[in-house]
């Protein structure tokens, strides 16, 4: 097994995840909350990655992240180096990749709370923010986890897109499971059968945490 | 003094939409808004929180204005300094009673939190649920404590939408006790939508009655609620018998009026009103205020003894609803006792006694 690979993997996961969670926060409240008419546009935006291939969508973040592609230009007058074929980059690819995962359950469980329950905290008093802080983001804890793990897991098991962006560059952007396909194609099938077995377990553990979690298997206070 | 004057029209798949339409001013002290389920009480109380803007208008608590369509001005609901207790109570699950208490009162040094928090825990008697979430609370434990985490705020309006639903009446009476005793001493308008008779009878200074949308009639409970000028207003107020009628001659010397009920299947005398012989009008009864009689009655004041038979009978707890033909369809309700003193069963020829009074002239 390539503990290099996986490593990284797990990295990209991790900080995927988290930084995904910061922008779909934001995003799933507007798509929640706003009654703005133009709505469903941004909502089929999101959505998009759970339609296109991989490719598609690889090879346009390759483009703009390309040293001529308006990503790239920016961030490489930003941070003197550029972005394509690096972790910066895979990062990047990977959140617009998990998009959906993140900010389809989060949006799910701001559109389940009780409404009576916002208004009770404004006529309370209490501004926005705190009434996200205090009562929206506790209530709705099932969506921020499924959020994470969710991200988690895609980005832990994508393919297409890190091959498009990140090339294979042992330890930069050869993930798992662009190192199982070179497993395979290099026919050292035992090698790939113990990196995929586990890719399968860890996904399966992730799948059942957040089942479980949305059964209130393990909820910390009771149901009302 | 509140003052509302709004209006706000709601769109609908239906032919006609609902409008809103209100012109009124709220005291110090109680009002009841009472009306029928769909009459526009709840959205009433959400555009006076703020929580629904009107179409055009104004609302405004003295000389501060809440609303206003002509300057477009709405002040937030955070800024209204109001409290608003849901019929839902919205009491917030992943918080204790203390912290859903002390939610509204973050604003202020935490000593002055502890202080006030303590004090209404010991008026409204929740000071041994403080540590409790609310799903660990009964019904009326729920409510003192929706009520406390209002009051606390020390708000300038309280609006209440049917804060006791659901509670036994001893409960709902002790309740309200407590909360007269905090009105007593704060005298604020506080608007109390209810459709329970014996909640406006408990409260009542005054009454305001919805209905579609628009106040029907104010004035006090006694007035409103024994008198309903309308077939919904009748509904909700409790009168179990409305009767299609159509006004036959006036006696202006007796004082009264007969009316033919039912296509002329049988005639009462109902009190003198302004309804021309000939219009087709409704008549209102309590089944509580018609006596049966296993006899010709003779000798009595009450106008109206219509024989019938009875049709069925049914016991439900404390009362016994029978329904008797006598021309047309009565619901009259009496006690088991009487039922079983006067041997009533389904077949039998009874005389239905009902006093003029009794009988109501609606719309």
């Amino acid at each position: 097994m390539n503990a290099e690979a996986l490593l990284l993997s797990l990295r990209l996961a991790a900080t995927v995840s988290i930084l995904l969670l910061v922008v779909a926060l934001p995003l799933a409240y507007g798509l929640a909350f706003s009654s703005w008419r133009g709505k469903f546009l941004l909502e089929s935006i999101v959505a998009l990655p759970l339609v296109l291939p991989p490719t598609v969508l690889g090879f346009y973040a390759l483009v703009a992240m390309g040293p001529r592609g308006p990503l790239g230009k920016v961030w490489q007058s930003f941070f003197g180096y550029p972005l394509a074929f690096t972790f910066a980059g895979l990062v990047l690819a990977s959140m617009l990749y998990s998009l959906p995962f993140a900010v389809q359950p989060l949006v799910a469980s701001f559109e389940s709370l009780d409404r009576r329950l916002l208004d009770a905290s404004a006529v309370l008093g209490a501004d926005r923010a705190r009434t996200f802080f205090r009562i929206i983001l506790p209530l709705a804890w099932p969506g921020v986890l499924t959020a994470l793990v969710l991200s988690f897991a895609h980005t832990l098991g994508e393919f297409g897109v890190v091959l498009m962006v990140g090339g294979n560059l042992p330890g930069i952007t050869r993930t798992v499971s662009i190192d199982i396909y070179d497993r395979v194609q290099a026919l050292d099938y035992s090698a790939a059968h113990q990196t995929a077995l586990l890719l399968l377990l860890v996904s399966f553990v992730v799948l059942s945490i957040v089942y479980g979690v949305n059964r209130r298997v393990w909820s910390p206070w009771p149901a009302k | 003094m509140l003052n509302v004057q709004i209006r706000k029209q709601f769109r609908s798949d239906g032919a006609q939409p609902f409008v809103l339409d209100i012109n009124q001013s709220f005291a110090p002290g109680f009002t009841v808004l009472f009306g029928p389920s769909g009459a526009g009480k709840s959205t009433l109380l959400d555009c006076i929180a703020g929580l629904q803007q009107p179409d055009s208008g104004e609302i405004r608590l003295g000389e501060k204005l809440y609303f206003d369509a002509a300057s477009k001005l709405s002040l937030p609901p955070q800024r209204r300094e109001l409290a608003y207790v849901f019929q839902s109570l919205a009491l917030f699950p992943h918080l204790s009673v203390e912290q859903n208490i002390r939610y509204g009162l973050s604003k202020l040094a935490v000593a002055e939190q502890t202080e006030r928090t303590q004090r209404i825990a010991n008026a409204f008697r929740i000071q041994n649920l403080l540590p409790r979430r609310p799903a660990e609370l009964s019904g009326g434990e729920k409510q003192r404590v929706a009520l406390a985490r209002a009051l606390v705020t020390r708000p300038r309006v309280l609006l209440l939408d049917e804060p006791l639903t659901g509670l036994d009446s001893a409960l709902r009476r002790s309740i309200l006790e407590d909360l007269r005793a905090w009105n007593d001493a704060n005298r604020i308008p506080i608007l109390y939508v209810t459709h329970n008779r014996e909640e406006v009878d408990a409260i009542g200074e005054r009454v305001v009655t919805l209905v579609n949308g628009r106040v029907h009639e104010t004035g006090s409970p006694r007035v409103i609620l024994d008198a309903p000028r309308s077939v919904e207003l009748a509904h909700a107020a409790g009168f179990e018998n409305i009767l299609s009628a159509m006004v036959v001659e006036h006696r202006p010397a007796d004082g009264v009026m007969r009316v033919s009920l039912d296509h002329a299947a049988c005639e009462i005398e109902i009190p003198l009103g302004d309804a021309a012989p000939g219009t087709e009008v409704r008549v209102a009864i309590r089944a509580g205020d018609i006596l049966v009689a296993t006899e010709a009655p003779h000798f009595l004041s009450a106008r109206n003894i219509l024989p019938g038979t009875i049709e069925s009978l049914e016991t439900r707890g404390v009362m016994a609803a029978l329904r008797v033909k006598a021309g047309t369809t009565f619901l009259v309700h009496v006690t088991p006792g009487a039922v079983r003193a006067l041997d009533l069963s389904p077949g039998l020829l009874v005389w239905l006694v009902i006093k003029t009074h009794s009988c109501h002239l609606v719309r």
